[in-house]
């Protein structure tokens, strides 16, 4: 008390909407931190892959004689064992195979000391073949008569998924204009820049810790036990700091489950890395498919039906890639105001690289569609984009045909503000009047927007997490929570959120996160759900800290209850701020005395979503967001490339928490977005990759990224901490189509097969010039 | 095994010297045989810039530089950045202006920067996309990078005239 006289009245600040530096960054910015690439266990053995290197073949023979006999080699594995330890969603998969139906099935591995001797005795290792008659596209795979790539998939058909909603013949009658396009989005890779990599080693009594890049650890037990034959109870996972990952770990690969073979076998840690050649062939993909889709509207604009018929080119094996029609069809559905819709969606099995997730998951090839449809079909009507998106847009309290409640919308607000910002529409006139005139360069500018789910998806049983929290004798405060990070910066988000509530500098919080036998149980990194679901555990667990602290300092002090509040780590009147005890000093007496506490409190926070459910009619996100991009371009006409000028972004983030963090995921976003639509492309021939490197599969680079103007729009989520919404996905998946529909405004001409890479553009232009002729 | 041979060199200011093998490569060598694991693998061919170093003050992809033409050389990797009183400004600068995400290419991308910087103080954000260029990151979309180092060419300027 005495010490408080001295010090000032501290006012009352939010950190809400301000800038927070990820607390990891020191270390990531002097090399300090130590990623699982970087990490050497004692006694630790290196795995390598033997990969097939061909794309559908009976094994004859194996030969490991050679390879075992050379010294350093621990333990050489084939199929035989893993022989029934099926994984997967359809449990099509196993971690070492006994067929080959990809070019990186992975057919045997050993341990060795070092990685020199790994790769000799793979060498050493003789596989004879018989090759197969492969399957290469799914229109293919589905033909009658097929070779079949799993015996128990006849007719090479996997996942399967439909939606209908309302009388879509009345609907296609009472339509003046109807657009019909195929769109073939193609095999784009995460391209984490640290390779994958899992660290395997059992205990003696059985257990396994597993040092893994996954960013859905408790569930990720449950996927991997199976190809292992343990129970998820017997599987410890650790999750060191990783080099990216952008969905491509919400899945269990087999290099994972053959780390832990050869662990078990060896009886020593293994260490399983792949080479950047390895991680081009053997990651995940985003899923590539033929999507059918059809848009009507009346002579007035207004939308009257959309339809998808989706082929999914399912790969080899069943991943997350073949379920995103889940949410494929939320945006056929939601994304914009369609009252009759009727999607389906089949997976057929290929010889392919497989898909796994990836940042928009779906969304990105649906949008593609979707929100170039709404331009085409605005042309026809002869309206403004602008306005025929305003027509179209869904206002708060709406529901889609799916059931996903709009609590708070904001597409229009979007749409204007991003139009208004950039003077969409007088440029668009004015690009379009120069279309047809000479000239090698053309200017475009292109407007698209999509919905995402924004708190969450309830797409297993449970979408909550669990969070632990204490502030111990210093008013140092620990989270445990099951929130992953992988460099999206929740760290940064939980922080911000626990000095909010407790009024501790950033500096006195850590977080633990990255132990699935200390953490409590979180769904994972997906579906723009963490900042919406680990912000709302943190807030709540913060929030019941802080109720005991004041209860206790007001009983303490004798000051009424509920005038005090916690401020700069003192704890202060609330209306003039006066510090009546500092923080720590409260915290100890707390403990110590006759009747002592400790401040450690635990919440479970489920949100209020649905279950998706089998027939997909549910509000099964918590919130839906919407963004709106516009796109200002350049086009070379000659030789078809596109120039990004400038991005003008409208996003509904329901309320800004970390300025700094938010910013960052949108520009992260858009480059991947813009590596989609303008140069990534696996080129895969017969089933093998011919550009598994940088140098041939071409990133995003620093000169062309375009500027951006960012405007962030608040809605205030109900349900979200603070206000806010996820953000994460909508920005990768919007801004392709703005640039196809810029591309469309500059030279008249459309890509329904994209990347819109130089060549594509440049013969596109071309094809148009002759049919013009 | 490959033929090794010794080498002595400036590692981060301090002499070192050890016996390699003639075929490893200088990423190898930092991360397998010193421990100086904060230069990173990702590529292997030169293609991503994960792996730069300071070589002679200039930068290089260490991938692609056999570890005995380190013989005779000054050598500096992110770790050697850092001075005693903290974060080196360009890292500071990353830090603060949120250029940090996953973090697995920012090592390499802080040795070009700052190797930019040092030789052109009147750096522009044009010349500083163009010279990051054979820096791939996935997380950023770079924007955050360029602000980083627009703020350091700024300070340095500031600094120059007082």
């Amino acid at each position: 008390m005495e010490k408080a006289a001295t010090v000032s009245p501290i006012a009352k600040t939010s950190l809400i909407g301000q800038r927070v530096r990820k607390p990891d960054a020191p270390d990531k910015a002097t090399g300090k931190t130590r990623y699982i690439n970087d990490m050497v266990l004692p006694q630790m053995l290196i795995g390598k892959v033997l990969f097939a290197g061909r794309a559908h073949a009976k094994i004859i023979r194996i030969d490991t004689s050679a390879a075992e006999k050379l010294p350093g080699v621990y333990a050489v594995l084939t199929g035989k064992d893993a022989a029934g330890l099926k994984f997967g969603f359809v449990r099509d998969n196993v971690a070492l195979k006994d067929k080959v139906r990809c070019e990186h099935d992975e057919i045997a591995a050993v341990a060795a000391e070092t990685e020199e001797i790994a790769s000799r005795a793979l060498e050493l290792i003789k596989v004879e073949y018989a090759d197969l008659p492969g399957v290469f596209t799914p229109e293919a795979g589905a033909k009658e008569g097929a070779p079949q790539i799993h015996d128990n998939f006849p007719g090479n058909k996997s996942l399967h998924f439909e939606f209908k909603h309302g009388d879509l013949a009345a609907a296609e009658a009472a339509s003046e204009y109807v657009v019909d396009s195929v769109f073939r989005p193609h095999h784009v890779t995460h391209c984490c820049m640290g390779t994958s990599c899992a660290i395997a080693d059992f205990d003696h009594n059985g257990k396994l810790t597993i040092w893994t890049q996954t960013q859905y650890p408790y569930n990720y037990k449950m996927d991997l036990a199976p190809a292992l034959g343990l129970g998820p109870g017997d599987i410890r996972v650790i999750q060191p700091p990783v080099g990216g990952a952008f969905g491509s770990k919400l899945d269990v690969y087999p290099y994972e489950p053959i780390a832990a073979l050869l662990a078990r076998k060896t009886g020593r840690p293994v260490k399983v890395l792949y080479t950047r050649e390895e991680e081009f062939k053997a990651a995940p993909t985003r899923q590539a498919a033929i999507i059918h889709m059809r848009t009507g509207c009346t002579r007035e604009g207004v939308l009257t039906f959309r339809t998808a018929d989706v082929l999914l080119d399912n790969g080899a094996y069943t991943s997350w890639g073949p379920t995103i029609p889940v949410i494929m069809m939320r945006t056929t559905s939601g994304h914009y105001r369609v009252p009759v819709v009727d999607f389906k969606a089949q997976a057929i099995y290929t010889n392919n690289p497989y898909a796994g997730s990836f940042r928009g998951y779906g969304n990105v090839q649906t949008t593609y569609a979707t929100a170039q449809q709404m331009d085409m079909l605005a042309d026809m009507v002869d309206m403004d984009p602008l306005e025929f998106h305003l027509k179209n847009a869904q206002k708060s309290g709406e529901v889609t045909p799916q059931k996903s409640f709009l609590r708070e919308c904001a597409l229009a607000e979007c749409l204007e503000t991003a139009a208004k910002a950039c003077d969409y529409s007088a440029k668009r006139k004015e690009y379009a009047a120069q279309r047809d005139k000479p000239g090698r360069y053309k200017k475009g500018i292109g407007l698209a927007s999509s919905i995402h789910n924004a708190g969450g998806a309830k797409i297993h049983k449970s979408d909550g997490i669990g969070t632990i929290l204490k502030v111990d004798d210093y008013a140092r405060v620990t989270v445990i929570t099951g929130a992953s990070e992988i460099g999206q910066g929740i760290d940064a988000v939980i922080t911000l959120i626990v000095c909010e509530e407790l009024g501790v500098p950033v500096e006195h919080v850590t977080i633990v996160n990255n132990d699935s036998d200390i953490a409590p149980w979180d769904v994972g990194v997906h579906a723009s759900r963490t900042t919406f679901i680990a912000g709302n555990g943190t807030r709540r667990a913060a929030q019941k800290a802080k109720a005991q602290i004041l209860s206790a300092a007001a009983k303490m002090l004798k000051e009424p209850a509920g005038t005090l509040e916690l401020r700069g780590g003192w704890v202060v009147r609330d209306q003039c701020g006066t510090p009546v005890i500092e923080l720590d000093r409260l915290l100890r007496r707390m403990h110590f005395q006759n009747e002592p506490e400790l401040v450690m409190v635990t919440d479970y926070y489920e949100p209020n979503s649905e279950p998706e459910g089998a027939k997909h009619i549910s509000d099964h996100s918590a919130a839906y967001s919407h963004a709106v991009h516009i796109a200002e371009i350049t086009v070379d006409t000659l030789t078809g490339e596109i120039k990004v000028d400038k991005v003008t972004v409208a996003q509904d983030v329901g309320r800004v928490i970390n300025r700094m963090g938010l910013e960052g995921q949108i520009e992260g976003g858009i480059a991947i977005g813009l590596g989609y639509a303008l140069s990534e492309n696996m080129r895969i021939e017969k089933g093998m990759l011919t550009n598994p490197c940088f140098r041939d599969y071409k990133l995003i680079t620093a000169p062309e990224m375009p500027s951006l103007d960012m405007h962030f729009i608040e809605s205030n989520c109900a349900e979200g901490p603070y206000g806010a919404k996820g953000i994460s996905e909508l920005p990768t998946i919007v801004i392709a189509p703005a640039i196809a529909n810029a591309l469309y405004n500059a030279t008249g001409v459309r890509i329904f097969n994209p990347p819109m890479s130089p060549e594509t553009v440049a013969r596109a232009i071309h094809e148009k010039k002759q049919a013009g002729k | 095994m490959s033929v090794e041979t010794e080498i002595r060199f400036k590692l981060n200011g301090r002499e070192v010297s050890l016996k390699v093998p003639v075929t490893m490569k200088t990423l190898t060598m930092l991360r397998d045989k010193l421990g100086m694991t904060g230069t990173k693998y990702a590529c292997g061919e030169g293609e991503c810039g994960a792996c730069t170093i300071k070589l002679d003050g200039k930068t290089v992809n260490s991938c692609l530089m056999y570890a005995v033409d380190c013989d005779g050389r000054e050598v500096v990797t992110i770790e050697g950045l850092r001075t005693p009183e903290g974060l080196q400004p360009m890292q500071q600068a990353f830090v603060d202006h949120g250029a940090i995400q996953c973090g697995f290419c920012m090592p390499g991308m802080i040795m070009q920067a700052d190797y930019l910087v040092e030789n052109n103080p009147n750096l522009t954000r044009e010349e500083a996309q163009r010279g990051l260029e054979g820096n791939l990151c996935r997380c950023t979309g770079y924007t955050k990078v360029l602000d980083a180092v627009d703020a350091v060419v700024e300070a340095k300027k500031c600094c120059g005239r007082c």
